[in-house]
């Protein structure tokens, strides 16, 4: 460590700076880069040891977090089935990160900011090099990490995404389908969503319509819910849906995984601080505390309307508050996270049960119910509770007075929302019309453990 | 020779295995069982959505044993599974044509 941080020069960064963004020190285009004056950029230890360690929370929270999760959630003979599509997702969505999708979310701008461009395709500029005889690694701009470290923990979010959507077309996706599907949306939808709202220039994350999105409410939460909400309508209902029995198989399961996502969304909100710093400490406070905020709540709710509060609720209500906190741990303080939390409990409560009873869409393990809602209140939220006292002098929210950053948080999310149905509505009619998009009614009947990877979970002997 | 099937309540396995083996049984078989009779089921709720429980889970004691043993078996497993409330239970007798032992190859009364 002591060696590449010494040997992180000015000279090395010279050769490299083409393909870094240092466009926070100057107002220069990344293309104008060789005109500017070597940054000296110090690997930071802290920082980096949080952010290696955040990238594997993350990582954590889709498998065994979100797997057991769904796993639990599904009727038995698709448990292996869920759990698939998420270890499959961390496959294909980390090889498609690592090849263009960094590239495409953090690369500069290319069609008028809408997208990033081929700045790091095949992880160009990232890796270690040697120069004279000593290896060192470039940084990522002026943030004191290894470039590598910013891409792996981004594309632990990457990953996750699109595994929840899988809890909207549970039990009947045919999984050649999902891979292809996965894939695309990661490219199509992902990857502009995360530009627009994280990369230096993206337009929601500086200028007019700047809005505060701190760990991923809408390119996360509402980016997948929405998608998740379309793809249960597309595909259309589970067969016998409304008529047979589908309760949770093992929700046992789904508390062991909720406690996973709980411990894992620490790397997520925490991590997206970029660094082991006061911002990462509070982000990890308000986080927990709202999740803590959404159990009472949802279990609450349940309590007082059906006279059980159920586990199922708690576990749910956890997720529901860790969501709505997402894009608002880096501008609210923890008290107000507690709040959100628990709006999110009563909020997500409501839509889960009422709202999708009464629309009657099949969005089998509530990824719209939970992410798509809680996400959307989160980032509305973020605008009501924003504070210059966590976010910095710039920093204010409707409280404050400031309904101009409530205006860009709505913005925000009919931006996130329209762009994942457009995007989502396309790519299911492609994927539709090359393979299909669900398993025939025998193999729905049979479960896809059986029908799509030959396997059982539970075998008797 | 007869085989006597009782459905019982979970808690109370031990309290029958114990009473049949004071009594000599030897031997039996124990399986999870669900089902209904009088009992009535119950509504389970999951994100709002509600599902009636029909079938109840209960454990099904098989035991075997000779005809001049059945009524005192009957005996221990009423009075040791009774709790007097509704879902006590059933015991099913029915006659047996043979007993196998696999092992020895013994047959009928040798083999239970």
């Amino acid at each position: 460590m002591r060696r590449i941080t010494a040997l992180v020069m000015c000279t090395l960064f010279a050769c490299l700076s083409t393909n870094l963004l240092v466009a926070g020190e100057t107002d220069s285009t990344l293309s104008e880069a060789p005109e500017i004056a070597p940054v000296r950029a110090e690997l930071n230890g802290a920082d980096t040891t949080w952010m290696l360690v955040s990238s594997a929370l993350v990582l954590m929270m889709t498998a065994p977090g979100l797997a057991l999760f769904y796993g639990g959630l599904v009727r038995k003979k698709n448990i292996l089935g869920v759990m698939m599509q998420c270890i499959f997702l961390m496959g294909i969505m980390s090889v498609t990160w690592a090849l263009w999708g960094f590239s495409l979310a953090f690369g500069s701008d290319v069609l008028g900011g809408f997208v990033g461009g081929g700045d790091y395709l095949l992880m160009k500029g990232l890796l270690l090099e040697l120069s004279g005889d000593e290896v060192v690694a470039p940084m990522w701009g002026d943030s004191g990490l290894p470039a590598m470290v910013f891409m792996v923990f981004q594309g632990m979010f990457f990953i996750i995404t699109p595994a929840l959507i899988c809890g909207a077309y549970a039990e009947r996706m045919k999984f050649s389908s999902m891979v292809l599907f996965s894939i695309l949306w990661g490219t199509v939808v992902y990857c502009p969503l995360a530009h627009w709202v994280w990369s230096d220039n993206g337009w929601l994350f500086t200028g007019k319509y700047e809005a505060y999105d701190f760990a991923g409410g809408t390119v996360v939460h509402i980016s997948s819910g929405v998608s998740a909400l379309l793809c249960a309508i597309m595909l259309g209902a589970r067969r016998g849906f409304g008529t047979e029995p589908m309760p949770p198989h093992n929700l046992t399961y789904t508390c062991i995984g909720t406690a996973l996502l709980w411990v894992g969304w620490f790397g997520f909100n925490a991590g997206s601080a970029g660094g082991a710093n006061a911002a990462a400490a509070n982000a990890f406070v308000a986080t927990h505390l709202a999740a803590a905020a959404g159990v009472i709540a949802w279990a609450c709710m349940e309590w007082g309307t059906r006279g059980k509060p159920s586990i199922l609720g708690a576990c749910s209500g956890a997720v529901a508050g860790l969501v709505c906190i997402t894009p608002a741990c880096g501008v609210v303080n923890p008290l107000s996270g507690m709040i959100l939390g628990f709006a999110a409990g009563v909020f997500c409560f409501y839509a889960c049960t009422n709202l999708k009873s009464k629309f009657g869409y099949d969005d089998s393990l509530d990824a719209f119910g939970v992410h798509g809602m809680g996400g959307a209140l989160g980032a509305l939220l973020t605008g009501v509770f924003a504070s210059s006292a966590v976010g910095g002098p710039e920093v204010s929210g409707l409280i404050d007075g400031n309904v101009n950053q409530f205006i860009n948080q709505v913005i925000s999310v009919f931006a996130a929302g329209a762009w994942a149905l457009v995007g989502s509505f396309v790519l299911l009619k492609i994927v539709d019309a090359l393979l299909g998009l669900r398993v025939s009614e025998d193999d729905e009947i049979k479960g896809l453990d059986l029908s799509q990877h030959g396997e059982e979970g539970y075998i008797f002997l | 020779m007869k085989k006597l099937e009782a459905i019982i309540r979970h808690f109370k396995l031990e309290d029958v295995k114990n009473g049949l083996s004071e009594a000599g049984i030897q031997g039996m078989t124990v399986s999870e069982v669900r089902g209904f009779g009088r009992q009535k089921g119950h509504k389970e709720t999951y994100r709002g959505a509600e599902y009636t429980v029909d079938f109840l889970p209960k454990v099904k004691i098989e035991v075997v044993v000779a005809d001049d043993l059945v009524d005192k078996v009957v005996e221990i497993i009423t009075n040791s599974a009774r709790t007097g409330q509704i879902g006590d239970g059933k015991i099913f007798i029915t006659a047996l044509a043979d007993v196998v032992r696999i092992r020895t190859g013994e047959t009928g009364a040798e083999a239970i």
